[in-house]
């Protein structure tokens, strides 16, 4: 029996590990060093009504225990993504989250209803999260009122369930998500990257052309962690949880902070074939701390507790 | 194809000031299929310096296995490499892009090789391969000083070598580019620093030209849009092409540098 099956809203997972949008592309890269079956899911790069070019050059700089990437949202356009790479994806026995971008309500609207009908589009994640546009993105992300009519209007079109994707950029994330809960989301995913900047030492300029970027890898982890912890306590919906994912043992805490599966992101850049490592490494280390199955390890952070009252108000 | 490996390092000497050759021997040098393909080294195996580092291939020999590259000891990263002894393993990807068209010279013909500083490096396997098809190879290699000078003997096997010194200390005083202006050729290959290619390209639009370019890098594999350039023909649209997987070396006025 597996130890690693996981259900989620539209969403039967042989595993719940999955590589995080934007960092995997559409697939095609990682394919040539193994078989994308063996994933449990794949979010797939941000996709926007119209094709976008991104920002300007560099992209990235590296941080301590971390990178912060101003891509911009770069992508082939809905047309393409629809007419090309969902295809493409669909030789593989993997159900497809694709991640849903836009500037205004009606571009959301637009991708949504179109994206999700596609066969292996079993989920749709809202990203209203991404630092890396002037428009759109930031407002969605940080008003819980427009992001829960944003949801609103995106369930409406949608034919598979609708995950929203949280930016950490917020003071109160509980809030955010509450409000989508509202809305109707069906799942949340989270975290989104966090805004930071870094200088040339010579120039003292930033390093990025954008001058700010989203900042992701291990180093953001703690922050993911307790971001999930108070969230899976306040609202009713399933989280995958993504932040500095790594390892088999990352995955376990995931699980301990109130997550029901997990996105790993920066890290296939660091080694491509982190996914199945993290699939293959994750059953004997659940052996070995004692679980039959993998759901036994959700929110055993705050189950154990009396759960804060404050996030229960 | 590419591949992930743990390659053995052969050697590794300093062979000017902060500049390094590494040897190592792997697999996936069977795989390399023109000079000027690159590969990407994971310095350690911890998370941190977390992304991985792209480097030429300098030169490779698939009977032995070995590619050999050269580097300068700049950053973090690079100095963790400089440390690693023969022996010691090495995570490898690659090899990784386009590298340079040698078939775009016939024997009987000229080919310009200009480097600059660590630009140098993917032009050696360059040199060698088209020197031994019988293509004439004349080769301008500028420096920052006298100190940083490598492999002039290297390159002066297969052809007329012309060195520069940015501050004079060594041969010429000034920019490759000062030196090209006296050469005939006809077809040019370089690698180096951007406005050194942005002056070539300028310059030398009539001939024949491929440019090696480098950019910041995420995946190193083409999947995290990190690399993009502006394809020459749409400036203010959204073509583009990848420096790690369409490039890094692209014709002259292909893309917009
Ligand atoms: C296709 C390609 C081929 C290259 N070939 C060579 C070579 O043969 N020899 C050589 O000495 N150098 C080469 N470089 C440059 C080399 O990648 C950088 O010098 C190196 O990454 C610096 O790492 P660091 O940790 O020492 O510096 P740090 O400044 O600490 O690096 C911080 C981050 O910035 C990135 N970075 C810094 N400088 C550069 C740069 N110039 N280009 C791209 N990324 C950079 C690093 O990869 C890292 O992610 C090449 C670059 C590219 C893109
Ligand atoms: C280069 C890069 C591109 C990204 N692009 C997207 C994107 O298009 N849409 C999105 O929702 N998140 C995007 N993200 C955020 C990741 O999906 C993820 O939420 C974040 O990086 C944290 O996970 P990690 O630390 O494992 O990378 C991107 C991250 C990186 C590093
Ligand atoms: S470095 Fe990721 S696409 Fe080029």
């Amino acid at each position: 029996m597996s130890r690693l099956n996981v259900e989620l809203p539209g969403l039967n997972l042989k595993n719940p590990i999955m590589p995080a949008s934007g960092c995997f592309g559409f697939g095609r890269e990682y394919s040539q060093f193994y078989d994308l079956s063996v994933l449990g899911a794949i979010m797939i790069k941000a996709t926007t009504v119209e094709p976008r070019f991104g920002n300007p050059t560099p992209r990235v700089a590296e941080t301590d225990a971390g990178m912060l990437n101003a891509i911009g949202l770069q992508n082939p356009g809905l047309e393409k993504v629809i007419a090309k790479e969902l295809p493409w994806l669909s030789q593989f026995d993997v159900p497809i989250i694709a991640n849903v971008a836009g500037s205004l309500e009606e571009d959301y609207v637009a991708v949504a209803s179109e994206i999700s009908k596609a066969a292996n589009v079993h989920a749709l994640e809202l990203n209203i999260s991404c630092p890396n546009v002037k428009t759109g993105g930031i407002a969605f992300g940080t008003i819980p009122e427009v992001a829960k009519q944003l949801t609103r209007k995106v369930k409406e079109v949608s034919e598979v369930p609708v995950y929203v994707k949280l930016s950490p950029n917020v003071t109160n994330i509980v809030e955010m998500a509450k409000a989508v809960e509202e809305g109707g989301a069906d799942g949340l995913t989270m975290i989104n990257t966090i805004v930071g900047m870094r200088l040339d030492l010579k120039t003292g300029r930033p390093i990025l052309a954008n001058r700010t970027g989203g900042l992701s890898g291990p180093a953001i982890k703690p922050v993911a962690i307790r971001m999930i912890y108070e969230v899976s306590q306040a609202v009713s919906l399933p989280i995958i949880g993504m932040g500095g994912v790594q390892s088999a043992e990352d995955v376990v805490e995931y699980f301990y902070a109130g997550a029901s599966a997990v996105a790993v992101g920066t890290a296939n850049f660091v080694d491509p074939f982190v996914c199945p490592t993290i699939i293959e490494e994750l059953p004997p280390i659940l052996e070995k701390l004692g679980f039959e199955h993998i759901s036994e390890c959700k929110g055993r952070s705050w189950k154990q507790h009396e759960p804060f009252a404050h996030y229960r108000a | 194809m590419m591949q992930k490996e743990f390659c053995r390092i052969i050697s590794q000497t300093e062979i000017a000031e902060d500049i390094f050759e590494l040897s190592v021997k792997g697999e996936l040098v069977s795989q390399i299929n023109a000079p000027g393909q690159f590969v990407h080294i994971r310095v350690t195996d911890r998370w941190g310096p977390l992304l991985r580092r792209p480097i030429s291939i300098s030169s490779f020999n698939k009977a032995t296995k070995q590619l050999t590259m050269i580097y300068r000891k700049e950053g973090q990263g690079t100095a963790l490499l400089a440390k690693m002894v023969p022996g010691m393993e090495l995570d490898i990807l690659g090899p990784l892009g386009n590298g340079f068209p040698i078939e775009e010279v016939s024997s009987g013909e000229t080919a310009l090789l200009v480097g600059g500083g660590i630009g140098v490096p993917p032009l050696y396997e360059l040199s060698k391969q088209l020197a031994a098809k019988g293509c004439n190879v004349i080769h301008v290699l500028g420096f920052q000083t006298k100190s940083t000078v490598f492999y002039e003997q290297e390159f002066l096997k297969n052809g007329e070598t012309y060195v520069a010194t940015v501050d004079g200390t060594y041969a010429a005083k000034g920019f490759v580019t000062d030196v090209v202006d006296r050469l005939r050729f006809d077809c040019i290959f370089a690698c180096g620093p951007t406005p050194m290619l942005k002056a070539l390209e300028q310059h030398y639009s009539d001939k024949k030209m491929f440019l090696s370019l480098e950019e910041r890098m995420g995946c190193g594999i083409g999947a995290c849009f990190a690399c993009v350039c502006k394809k020459a023909d749409d400036p203010l649209g959204v073509s583009y092409k990848k420096v790690c997987s369409d490039g890094p070396v692209f014709r002259a006025g292909e893309v917009v540098i």
